[in-house]
């Protein structure tokens, strides 16, 4: 059984077709790799998975749970963590409450506990701090542990919001364009985050990236879309050789 | 003497104003949306404490009845974002004004039909029992609701900054989409915040009601809390309790030393001049980016 399971998911939008019959498998301790042009439907698909959008058809199982049955709030709990294409943090906090608010999940003390703030509590904080410093250990972001997230660079902001995800614990954490808006030396640093999560945090990864260095650099798989529909699956090498992910990149139009 | 008189019933009066915006403040925070209704859950929530705890009602102890009509009033929170406010999710703004005003002319009809329209009095064991300091004449009632507020505004504090629903709240107000993808249940931590906004509002209802006697149109306090809220900057719980102090304390004292129609007028000029000078309130969340 494969960690991920999608098959056959489509999504209308009145006549729109956002996406239209994607499968596939993504396998414990992989990097995968979703490419395709603007509007081929790649966040659409992360969006699904994540239960923003609710899906025309299709299932989607992670780690032998339906995750169409759940609820925006209940794909978390399953071992999911994701960063968004257009950075969604708390901006009227600090990096270090973002990265803590990723802990969420994984407080355990109740309402009066907390109200006390008994030894059980601070006990939880430490722990949960600890976690926290961690992941900011891991993406350096030591400078930036008590500046609030509203004007923090681009790029920054951008690493935060991998640090929340790797914050939360979990099994599958889904990557939305991480090399995106970076320069040359930040995707490269991405890069190596990237295997390290795999290697040393045993992590698999799912990434949708335009940044086709990155791709092949990082990626075990690679699925190619567009128009919502699903052109080649395979290595990266693969992929990018395949005729028609070539028409897709230079715009020619594909035989449907 | 006088002016120190004035100012004590002033700063008594703006704690209520203060807890009542507080009210506007949650809901501004969950549902993105003013609820018109604050007033009048203010309102409902005094006259369910008076429905449980006077001699000729229920006539259950004070406190347990203000803690019945607490916890009530938390019901009729919940319930109002789960079964209405939750249906029209994602509609434009001014859908929520509507639907909240209409609330509140709901709310008054449920009062004035359990407990009538003529003004009623609520016994609490602080009504009309004066102190002494030294010349100045200090209603006890005035002293408690000063110290009440004190307390309930340190526990929404905790509430906020320590405990796991407090922060799950305060990152749902702030992203939505992130406060999802963390796994906090947005949709129930609103109601929770409707339920809570209730809580409030029924705290503020029982010390008016000490002040005097209550009728169902009391909630039109609501307008001139809402006016704090808009002081304060709307989106600021400490905001929303300095612009009920300071519409509470100039009350008064233009009533005492200007002419005729100043006093009423002057909430909603304090609320001009602020939007006027400082657009996002004295206590603006959303600072302009310096680049």
């Amino acid at each position: 059984m494969s960690l991920l399971e999608v098959d056959d998911i489509a999504v209308h939008f009145g006549g729109v077709k956002a996406v239209d019959g994607v499968s596939f498998r993504v396998e414990e301790g992989e990097v995968y790799a979703i490419i395709g042009p603007n509007g081929a439907g790649k966040s659409t698909i992360f969006n699904l998975i994540s239960r923003i959008y609710e899906l025309t058809r299709g299932r989607i199982m992670f780690d032998g749970h339906d995750v169409t049955k759940l609820g925006a709030h209940q794909v978390a709990p399953l071992g999911i963590a994701r960063t968004f294409q257009n950075i969604e943090l708390f901006d009227h906090s600090t990096v270090l409450a973002n990265l803590l608010m990723g802990r969420h999940l994984h407080r355990r003390t109740n309402f009066i506990q907390d109200a006390l703030f008994l030894p059980k509590v601070r006990a939880e904080e430490r722990a949960h701090r600890q976690r926290v410093e961690e992941v900011i250990a891991f993406l350096e972001l030591e400078a930036y542990r008590g500046k609030m997230i509203a004007g923090l660079p681009y790029g920054v902001r951008k690493v935060v919001e991998i640090g929340r995800a790797l914050a939360m614990g979990s099994k599958l954490i889904l990557l939305d364009e991480p090399a995106s808006g970076l320069s040359v030396e930040e995707s490269q640093e991405v890069a190596y985050w990237i295997e390290d999560m795999r290697r040393d945090m045993g992590l698999t990864v799912l990434m949708v990236e335009h940044d086709m260095s990155l791709v092949s650099q990082v990626s075990d798989r690679v699925l190619a879309v567009a128009n919502g529909r699903m052109l080649a699956e395979g290595t990266p090498a693969e992929v990018q050789a395949h005729p028609e992910v070539k028409a897709a990149y230079l715009g020619t139009e594909v035989a449907a | 003497m006088d002016f120190l008189q004035l100012l004590v019933g002033g700063v008594a009066n703006g704690c209520i104003y203060g807890l009542v915006a507080l009210g506007f403040v949650l809901i501004y925070k969950s549902s993105e949306g003013v609820n018109f209704a604050q007033g009048d859950m203010m309102m409902l929530g005094a006259f369910l404490a008076l429905g449980f705890g006077n001699a000729d009602q229920l006539g259950l102890p004070f406190g347990v009845a203000v803690l019945a009509a607490m916890a009530a009033m938390f019901g009729v929170g919940y319930g109002i974002d789960r079964v209405v406010v939750r249906k029209i999710f994602g509609q434009p703004h001014f859908a929520l004004v509507i639907l909240t005003i209409a609330l509140g002319f709901v709310l008054r009809f449920v009062a004035g039909s359990l407990f009538g329209y003529t003004p009623l009095v609520l016994e609490t064991p602080f009504s009309g029992r004066n102190l002494n300091f030294g010349g100045v004449i200090v209603g006890l009632n005035d002293l408690v609701t000063i110290f009440v507020t004190l307390i309930l505004t340190l526990a929404l504090w905790g509430f906020f900054a320590r405990t796991r629903i407090g922060l799950a709240a305060q990152a749902a107000s702030q992203n939505q989409m992130a406060a999802y993808i963390v796994g906090v249940p947005v949709m129930r931590v609103n109601s929770l915040i409707w339920g809570l906004s209730g809580v409030v509002a029924t705290v503020a209802g029982v010390l008016y009601a000490s002040k005097g006697a209550i009728d169902p149109n009391i909630g039109l306090l609501g307008i001139k809390a809402f006016a704090a809220a808009v002081i304060g900057g709307m989106g600021s719980l400490p905001g929303a309790l300095l612009g009920g102090l300071i519409i509470g304390i100039i009350e008064p004292i233009a009533g005492r030393y200007a002419p005729g129609e100043v006093a009423v007028m002057s909430p909603y000029i304090i609320m001009l001049i602020v939007l006027v000078t400082r657009p996002g309130g004295l206590f603006a969340q959303i600072h302009a980016k310096k680049v």
